[in-house]
């Protein structure tokens, strides 16, 4: 097959970011690589039922969504486990990308239900809209307003817990104290 | 001074229940969350495109048709 040299172009400046959410998917850097392949490979067997012009980042997110849900599910049924292998992967991914940092939030994230991970990501990560990851998700608008919601709520919850010491005291609190409003 | 835990001593305020963040806070931990959360995905973003991608365009571009849609082990 020839590859159109602006699909090229195109394909190329979504890797970045499906490759992000591959990761949040899989949990493991190796197994996004492999869904990202995958998915360009899909695409480009459908491209002329992609209409020129339009999102084709949501469109790819829609085709490595569907992939993972219907073949990595099937396939590899230790994504979705009760063993929390999954939780261990995305935990130990820092290793692999490099970066040891919020390791908090890595946990948290990994607690969440999958549904609700992969709506606070698309709207809260990957720059989509509601209206966009609705239609990658292929559910209403409300559903991923909802799960978006829900999903900030767990994490807020989980991450309080720990994290009252991490902020000095806001605007409010000081006025109470009395000292001055340095803004 | 009060003995306390560790960090910033918040004062009671009434409204608020203990062990409940208090709205600012939430909306501190929220800011916090959409941060880090951004942080973790660009950090993968700014990895960009690896070799095997590039690779497999050009392999692709070039007509061998073994590519495609073979799954790879």
């Amino acid at each position: 097959m020839n590859v159109d040299q602006s699909v090229r172009a195109a394909l190329l400046a979504a890797i970045p970011s499906l490759r992000a959410f591959a990761v949040s998917l899989c949990g493991n850097v190796d197994r996004a690589d492999d869904l990202v392949q995958e998915t360009l490979l899909r695409a480009l067997a459908n491209i002329h039922s992609f209409q020129p012009g339009t999102n084709m980042p949501a469109w790819l997110f829609t085709i490595l969504r569907n992939l993972f849900r219907s073949e990595y599910r099937k396939r590899r049924r230790e994504v979705e486990d009760a063993d929390g292998s999954y939780a261990d992967r995305l935990k130990s991914q820092p290793e692999q990308t490099g970066h040891v940092e919020f390791g908090e939030l890595r946990e948290a994230l990994a607690k969440l239900p999958p549904d609700q991970r992969e709506a606070l990501i698309l709207v809260g990560a990957s720059g989509f809209s509601y209206e966009e990851a609705a239609e990658i998700c292929a559910c209403a608008v409300g559903t991923i307003k909802s799960r978006v919601n829900r999903a900030r709520n767990r994490l807020a919850e989980l991450m309080a817990i720990e994290s009252t010491d991490d902020f000095g005291p806001d605007r409010a609190t000081r006025a109470v104290l009395g000292g001055a409003d340095p803004e | 001074m009060k003995n306390s835990k560790a960090g910033p001593r918040l004062p009671t305020q009434p409204g608020t229940t203990a062990g409940k963040p208090e709205p600012r806070l939430g909306q501190d931990i929220q800011a916090k969350i959409g941060r880090q959360l951004r942080a973790i995905y660009d950090d993968v973003v700014n990895q960009g495109v690896p070799e095997r991608f590039v690779d497999l365009l050009d392999r692709l571009d070039k007509g061998d048709d073994n590519e495609a849609e073979q799954p790879k082990s």
